[in-house]
């Protein structure tokens, strides 16, 4: 990965952590914790719209969704689970890079978008993030990809790289 | 048909070259085999084309083997569509962190550009 990313000055937050309980757009009642459970976003993701997918994740199949969330679930990582009642809704995850920095992504099942629920639960996933130590965070969306842009930079994620397919953001939650 | 394949040393243009290498024995098309610079490879261009070789080689395989200078993306694009091509193709796609997938500037550069259709091998 490129090593000349650069982050914004400004940590941005502050930001709840998990576990945190609001009730959505909708009226519904989410939760977002820790997560400790895989076997239900195994079930989430294979629930998952085709259309929601985002370069190449989450994987199609039981199998490869397994293998994805291993590798998303090791040490180091820390990921988050919004519920609504017994069901995983969306899924929120950070991996270590090799630059002392973190990759996000963020999930939400196709029947509870547009609800404010990645808002919350990009915004608890930065604020277990910062409680764990970590300082810079960078992710890429494709650039059609409006929606998405916006929620990221309502969160405090700043444009970084304008040249590739996908746009590259970053964002601080504290100071190096 | 008349295949122009680009290499640049990464492992993705080593996977792409076995694969087209092994396709071009089975149906007998016509191979150019277009060797770049790319800056993501430390190896010079002539340990890449020694290695394309051996691939050919062992494949028993006949191909011409070239040298493209300059901007990789922009010269495959240039010979694949000039040089009357039926197909580009490449090799690309590396996996973020958490397995996203991402092109390389020059399979970027070439799906985009390209008027000769391409195949992109990741």
């Amino acid at each position: 990965m490129s090593g000349d990313r650069s982050y914004p000055t400004e940590v941005s937050g502050p930001f709840p952590t998990p576990p945190h309980a609001f009730t959505d757009e909708d009226g519904r009642n989410i939760v977002v914790r820790v997560a400790d459970d895989r076997e239900a976003l195994v079930s989430m993701y294979e629930a998952f719209d085709p259309e929601d997918r985002a370069q190449g994740i989450p994987p199609v199949g039981e199998g490869s969704i397994r293998r994805w969330l291993d590798r998303v679930f090791e040490e180091e990582c820390l990921n988050v689970i919004a519920w609504h009642g017994e069901d995983a809704v969306g899924h929120s995850m950070l991996v270590p890079d090799d630059e002392n920095a973190y990759e996000l992504a963020i999930f939400v099942l196709g029947s509870h978008q547009s609800a404010g629920i990645g808002t919350e639960l990009l915004q608890t996933l930065l604020g277990h993030g910062k409680q764990q130590g970590i300082e810079r965070v960078w992710l890429t969306v494709e650039r059609w990809n409006d929606p998405a842009i916006g929620l990221y930079e309502k969160v405090g994620f700043e444009i970084r790289n304008t040249e590739s397919f996908e746009l590259e953001m970053a964002i601080r939650i504290a100071d190096s | 048909m008349k295949i122009l394949l680009g290499v640049g040393g990464s492992e993705h243009s080593r996977r792409a070259l076995e694969e087209t290498v092994e396709r071009v024995r089975d149906t007998g098309d016509e191979l150019t085999v277009a060797v770049f610079r790319s800056e993501a490879v430390a190896a010079p261009p002539t340990d890449i084309e020694a290695d394309v070789n051996e691939v050919l080689e062992t494949h028993d395989v006949n191909a011409e083997v070239t040298r493209v200078s300059g901007h990789p993306g922009g010269e495959l694009v240039t010979l694949a569509d000039q040089g009357g091509y039926d197909r580009l193709v490449i090799g690309g796609g590396t996996r973020s962190p958490l397995g996203k997938i991402q092109l390389g500037s020059v399979a970027e550069f070439v799906v985009l550009n390209a008027e000769t259709p391409v195949t992109l091998i990741r």
